[in-house]
């Protein structure tokens, strides 16, 4: 099959470039370390028989919490008639992006509390999230890249809007968890979806989704309480 | 719940007119809730009433005034004219902080600029801070209703669901693309096209002074994009070179205030195919040069920008647009001077030779 070069300011390159920056979360997040897609300087796609739709992509992601720039190549393949993607990528440079120290600093600090936190409306109305809570947004944020990564197409662009809830939860083991409620926001469709999340964290292990569940859409709801 | 929110956009006016006020600098670089930017307004107009009108043009669906600013220098003669709307899709509240910082920009600056003294004698600007006020209400009531997109028209028949994406209501190829017949649906174009009285508005305003306007501007978020007509994939527009060159200048003009990167292109290229849209229905009437900025941030936060981003998003949108309205002025304006010219060595030339013979 024929391979087109793209525009990589228009929409499907814009779109596998996002696709990349879910993947680069889900491998590499923490509530230190969050990714954005900054540019894409080239990309190429290709019909590949039985398999699906294959971009190849030269692009620049960013670091957003100490805004550090990482040039890398991937593959991203949408699988045909499935909503999922395949993703492969090799940027070098990610690996040096060392957060250790704080990450390890927040474990502790969140091990040794004695009353389990919560946190609602990361951000809030005007943007706001407070200093302190800055950590529990981006580890929505990490999370929540589990469900993006796995529910985008080459007809979404998902963005995490908000994480409206978020509580911890008791563990028998090391890892922290905790329940997230998060709205994502698609580009493409303009709709909010509301997605729970099971969490856990620890430097070592990273973060993981144990249970996602998309909830259902509330049109008229006036109050969270009603979107069950 | 209509009549709460009424209710509730209606109880904060009260308590500020009720109140001694006093003169407070207008914080430009806040999100402020509808009273505030009414007030705001009323206040604009007193403060500079020889070139700021307030204009009444349309009611929303829950019976609200949709009111523009009308700023220009009063010379008596018709004059041609700039629009700029923001706040058509309720959740973006960048975009009316955007309109406000326009307006006190250009009234600071129009006395010590030339350009823009210059353009406020040859051109009226309308600035609409916000159209969809019933949803931009809505977004202010609680933290649930805040990514409210829609206006808020009941549902119709057969349907249940409240609200229609104003931005693809226009009569402009509705409904051929990116649209739901879905009244659910966030970009749920109505049931038919300009069904709804904010769209009405503008295409009544706009349309019965078509050829007053050189520049139609409708300001978005999020996304960092320019954007010109026309969003339906299989329709370009005949002046899509000029459009994509006095785009991608803007987006330049932006880069230098910030370093921040706007992408330009037609939304069936950079962002997604859609029609009905106000661009694109301001272009089929004639309009020659208008764009849709989709402001901060590209996805981090989103519709939910921090206050903190208002003053930096405004000031690059702002040499974005000034650069599109210069253009369009210059090219009417400034090439009307060079015919005049060109007319008069036409006269004054066979004048010349026939007096040296």
């Amino acid at each position: 099959m024929a391979t087109e070069e793209l525009n990589p300011n228009h929409y499907p390159a814009q779109r596998a470039a996002k696709v990349v920056q879910h993947y680069l979360n889900t491998r590499y997040g923490s509530p230190y370390k969050v990714f954005g897609l900054k540019k894409v300087y080239s990309g190429k796609v290709e019909d590949v028989t039985d398999i699906g739709v294959k971009y190849k992509l030269d692009l620049l992601v960013q670091e957003m919490i100490e805004n550090t720039t990482v040039r890398c190549s991937a593959e991203v393949v949408f699988a045909r008639g499935e909503n999922s993607s395949q993703v492969q990528v090799s940027c070098e440079e990610l690996l040096k992006i060392n957060t250790t120290a704080q990450e390890e600093a927040l474990y502790q600090q969140y091990k040794i509390q004695r009353n389990f936190l919560s946190a609602e409306n990361l951000p809030d109305n005007y943007g706001h999230i407070e200093p302190d809570m800055k950590p529990l947004w981006h580890l929505g944020a990490v999370a929540s890249s589990f469900v993006m990564l796995n529910e985008s197409t080459e007809n979404t662009l998902y963005n995490m809007a908000r994480v409206a809830n978020v509580t911890q939860l008791a563990t028998e083991n090391e890892q922290l968890k905790f329940d997230y409620h998060v709205l994502l926001h698609d580009m493409v469709s303009q709709e909010i979806i509301h997605w729970k999340l099971l969490v856990t964290w620890s430097p070592p292990e990273g973060v993981k989704v144990l249970e996602m569940k998309k909830l259902p859409h509330c049109h008229n709801c006036e109050t969270l309480s009603d979107a069950s | 719940m209509t009549l709460g929110v009424v209710g509730l956009c209606l109880v904060v006016l009260l308590s500020t007119v009720g109140g001694r006020a006093e003169r407070v600098e207008y914080d430009y670089y806040k999100y402020h809730p509808l009273s505030e930017i009414s007030d705001w307004m009323d206040q604009t107009a007193r403060d500079h009433p020889d070139i700021v009108t307030k204009v009444d043009y349309g009611k929303t669906h829950e019976l609200r005034t949709i009111s523009l600013l009308k700023i220009g220098l009063n010379t008596g003669e018709k004059k041609k004219a700039v629009w700029m709307d923001c706040g058509i899709h309720a959740r973006e509240w960048i975009t009316p902080a955007f309109c406000q910082y326009f307006v006190r920009q250009i009234l600071q600056t129009y006395k010590t600029d030339p350009k823009l003294g210059e353009m406020m004698e040859n051109l009226d600007f309308y600035v609409t801070p916000v159209v969809n006020i019933d949803g931009y209400c809505y977004t202010w009531e609680d933290t649930s209703t805040r990514l409210w997109r829609k206006n808020r028209s009941p549902s119709p028949e057969g349907c249940n669901c409240i609200g229609t994406d104003l931005n693809r209501n226009f009569d402009a190829h509705w409904g051929m693309s990116g649209t739901s017949f879905n009244c659910c649906s966030n970009s749920f174009g109505g049931r038919l096209p300009v069904s709804e009285p904010e769209t009405q508005a503008v295409t009544y305003f706009v349309g019965s002074r078509k050829d007053d306007f050189l520049c139609f501007l409708t300001i978005h978020s999020y996304s960092q994009l320019v954007l010109f007509p026309h969003g339906h994939p299989n329709f370009t527009d005949p002046g899509h070179n000029e459009l994509m060159e006095v785009g991608l200048a803007a987006a330049d003009a932006i880069r230098r205030v910030h370093g921040m990167n706007y992408s330009v292109g037609t939304p069936a290229d950079v962002l997604y195919a859609f029609t009905g849209s106000s661009q694109d229905w301001a272009r089929l009437q004639g309009i020659p040069y208008t764009y849709t900025f989709e402001l901060r941030d590209k996805g981090q936060y989103g519709f939910l920008l921090p206050e903190d981003q208002i003053q930096p998003t405004c000031e690059e949108a702002y040499s974005g647009a000034l650069h599109i309205i210069t253009f369009a002025h210059d090219k009417t304006f400034n090439g009307a001077m060079a015919t005049v010219a060109a007319a008069l060595w036409t006269v004054l030339l066979p004048v010349g030779v026939s007096t040296l013979l």
